[in-house]
């Protein structure tokens, strides 16, 4: 019975119910803490809408314009430097929590980026214009430039890194 | 461009929004409750002033914490003047903005279970890398 409901429920309905649930324990547990919790994710969920309409159109707009063909001509598999270039500044220039562009990468994964340029994308993600004052008032000039620097020469090898560890197969242990 | 074409990739967006909802409902209900049950102060209270052993701290603290970069700025501009060294905090602001432990369900969940481990070890690896890196070349250069 409960295998039924499962195999109809999607697993990230799962993951909804998981966390859901663990907020119900928090609740009969402690319940400020409770809700201190809800008014943190209220408060963060109206900072995430913007981000979240911004990503909607960004994915309309994918499906209107871009197919399999050009996502590969720019970001796939034989895109070169140019897919490089791509992912790293769209990295940079993106904005909002990580997990909001999730649904425009898997997107864009289903028609043919590379999964190096997605590695990409993502680290790149540390590297913010917007909060570099603020860095360089914390930890001064010098270091933002030198930590900027590798952050951007990183993202690439990361990238590289993960593409190579994907392609790896691991033989099964022969039986005798 | 016809009416139908439009149509049919706003109904392929809204489809492909309905599935990701209950998992970015959930991840930022994650990481709320992590932004909660988490005081600041329990940061400080980790690090010991071993050398080695506290950029290490300090890249897994900054894996399992999650929010704003300005966050992880603030959090270690405080660790270094209570005397945490620099490579420590570079690590862990490094591993804040680049490993996410909390979304890492998420992640498996849109790009693929071997594709998000993959890529979160891979950072966390980096992570100290660039640390030492940045701290060796600040050194040559100051």
């Amino acid at each position: 019975m409960l295998n039924k409901i499962l195999e109809k429920i999607s697993s990230s309905w799962i993951f909804f119910i998981i966390v859901a649930v663990l907020y119900l324990i928090l609740l009969s547990v402690n319940f400020p803490l409770a809700k201190d919790t809800f008014f943190k994710f209220l408060e963060l969920l109206q900072k995430i809408i913007p981000v979240f309409i911004l990503v909607f159109i960004f994915i309309f707009l994918s499906n209107l314009f871009l197919d399999s063909k050009k996502i590969a001509k720019f970001i796939g598999k034989n895109a070169g430097i140019k897919g490089w270039l791509i992912s790293i500044i769209a990295g940079i220039l993106s904005v909002g929590p990580i997990y909001m562009w999730y649904p425009l990468l898997a997107d864009l994964k289903e028609k043919g980026m590379k999964e190096s340029f997605i590695a990409v994308f993502l680290y790149n993600r540390a590297v913010k214009i917007p909060l570099l004052p603020m860095m360089i008032y914390y930890f001064g000039a010098a270091f933002v430039v030198v930590l900027t620097f590798y952050m951007i020469l990183f993202s690439i090898i990361n990238g590289l890194l993960v593409d190579k560890l994907l392609k790896l197969k691991f033989k099964k242990p022969i039986k005798t | 461009m016809t009416q139908s074409i439009l149509k049919e990739s706003l109904i392929k967006t809204l489809n492909g929004f309905k599935q990701v909802l209950p998992i970015i409902l959930g991840v930022i209900m994650l990481v709320s409750l992590s932004i909660t049950i988490i005081p600041k102060s329990f940061y400080e209270s980790i690090f010991t002033g071993n050398k080695i052993i506290d950029p290490l701290f300090g890249a897994i603290i900054g894996s399992a914490a999650t929010g704003n970069p300005i966050t992880s700025y603030i959090i270690g501009g405080e660790l270094l003047a209570q005397g945490v060294s620099l490579l420590a905090v570079t690590a862990f602001i490094l591993a804040w903005v680049s490993v996410g432990l909390v979304q890492l369900p998420a992640e498996s969940l849109m790009l693929g279970k071997r594709f998000a481990i993959t890529r979160n070890v891979v950072s966390f690896i980096t992570a100290l890398i660039v640390a030492i890196l940045t701290i060796f070349t600040l050194s040559l250069l100051c």
